[in-house]
């Protein structure tokens, strides 16, 4: 089943052009890697995908529902409100900076959107984030605020929030960028378990190796376009693109 | 002596009517003002702009004068003079915060509502769960600022006749050919500011438990 489709998507920044007609779709249960250098469009995408930016034209459908599409009078429309609030709540976005709000608990930066979203009762909603902070190794951390936590801790706990609303699919956009090298290990560690549960997942990365490792499929995106797109061994081992070994060649794989 | 602090504890008492009526108005029309002038419409955010400008541009007991004496040359009735007060003192006020607001707002970084869109928050529960208890951790210490001026700006009262606690001082001071009457009233306003002060302190210290 399709859990994401994504066809033609254009989208510009003033006269920058960052997505030219970009098309991928996206399986339940897979993992997909988005890799490319800085400004290549990657975390445009995924921010065009989680309605944090608008398109120009194109289409773009989370489950079977369409978010935008694009008619054949090129006519560019967006979802309703309802149909856009059911379709946010099956894409979860791990930021890249945590994004955790300062003001509140662990414990309530999980269980806010659960009660206030999906109206779930409290003890539900407690219940829910104390069996995910446990998954994240983070049981004594719930009365804590973001403050008193590591970077890690703090990917680990915003992790936990995105995924107590249940998504169908769960982005990560460079969810290790703002971390320190020895920090990095265990929020790929909690991803990688996500793989190994079958959450189906997008992650833009700039781990080279975490991309090989945990990904079906790879997606290389330079200046707005797909340069190339394939599992991680034709994509590192085996590419013949020019420009993917150019990219590649700086990370020494 | 008794009966000069009988008669400033009056005067007083009009003072503190004064400052927390004006708080009253101006604190949630200041966060309107805000709003406004952070609209994207551009004539909206214009006018309020101009409203803005010329609240601080110019001096409020000008504003305390035009407020009372304009309607009655408009409509030929004035309102009283205390209401004036109030309403002058109220938008006046309401400029000044709504900067302070503006300020507080626009601090909070981006993602906090980018976070709270892709939870599904709703925009007004995002704005007020989310990005207004922060703001209002950061303004803590610019309004503590503002609320003492307004202590002190009650004074300007007495220009259209209203009888706080520094037009008794003054009434009392020129029966008595004494200068007492207004260090007593300074004294007033000490103790009145320590309080706020005081207050602001410790609101700011219950708001310590995150950064």
């Amino acid at each position: 089943m399709t859990v994401i489709e994504v066809a033609n998507v254009k989208k510009s920044f003033s006269n920058l052009e960052v997505l030219k007609e970009i098309s991928f779709s996206l399986d339940q249960g897979e993992v997909l890697s988005i890799i490319g250098p800085s400004g290549s469009g990657k975390s445009t995408l995924l921010r065009c995908i989680t309605n944090l930016e608008k398109i120009d034209s194109g289409t773009i459908k989370i489950g079977n529902r369409a978010l935008v599409s694009t008619d054949e009078n090129k006519v560019t429309t967006y979802a309703d409100k309802l149909t856009m609030a059911q379709i946010r709540l099956s894409v979860g976005l791990v930021f890249q900076n945590f994004n955790l709000f300062p003001h509140f608990s662990v414990m309530r930066n999980i269980t806010e959107a659960q009660m206030h979203v999906l109206k779930t009762s409290k003890e539900e909603a407690q219940e829910i984030a104390r069996e995910l902070l446990n998954k994240m190794g983070l049981s004594d951390k719930e009365t804590s605020y973001p403050y008193q936590l590591s970077g890690g801790q703090q990917q680990r706990v915003s992790i936990a929030r995105a995924l107590a609303l249940k998504p169908q699919v769960l982005c990560f956009d460079e969810p290790t960028s703002a971390l320190d090298p020895e920090l990095t290990g265990e929020i790929l560690a909690v991803i990688k378990d996500l793989a190994k549960e079958k959450m189906t997942m997008m992650v833009v990365t700039h781990e080279m190796s975490f991309a090989r490792d945990i990904s079906d499929r790879v997606i290389f995106m330079d200046e707005g376009v797909i340069i190339e797109e394939g599992s991680p061994e034709q994509l590192f081992l085996h590419t013949n693109n020019k420009r993917t070994k150019r990219f590649l060649n700086r990370f020494n794989t | 002596m008794g009966k000069l602090l009988a008669l400033m504890l009056t005067g007083t008492y009009t003072s503190l009517k004064i400052f927390f009526l004006t708080l009253i108005f101006s604190l949630p029309l200041g966060l309107i003002v805000a709003k406004g002038r952070m609209s994207k419409i551009r004539i909206v955010s214009s006018l309020v702009n101009g409203y803005i400008m010329i609240m601080r541009g110019t001096p409020l007991i000008l504003q305390l004068i035009f407020v009372y004496f304009a309607p009655y040359y408009i409509f030929g009735s004035s309102t009283d003079r205390f209401t004036a007060v109030i309403i002058a003192y109220a938008i006046n006020y309401a400029a000044y915060f709504a900067e302070i607001y503006r300020g507080g707002i626009q601090s909070i970084d981006k993602g906090q509502l980018e976070a709270a869109s892709v939870l599904g928050f709703s925009k007004i529960h995002s704005f007020t769960h989310v990005v207004m208890p922060q703001v209002v951790k950061r303004i803590m210490p610019a309004m503590g600022n503002e609320v003492i001026t307004l202590v002190k700006d009650t004074a300007l009262a007495q220009t259209i006749g209203v009888a706080e606690l520094f037009r008794v001082a003054q009434n009392a001071a020129a029966r008595q050919f004494s200068t007492t009457p207004i260090f007593i009233a300074g004294l007033f306003y000490f103790i009145m500011n320590a309080i706020v002060s005081k207050s602001f302190d410790l609101i700011e210290k219950k708001l310590d438990y995150y950064h």
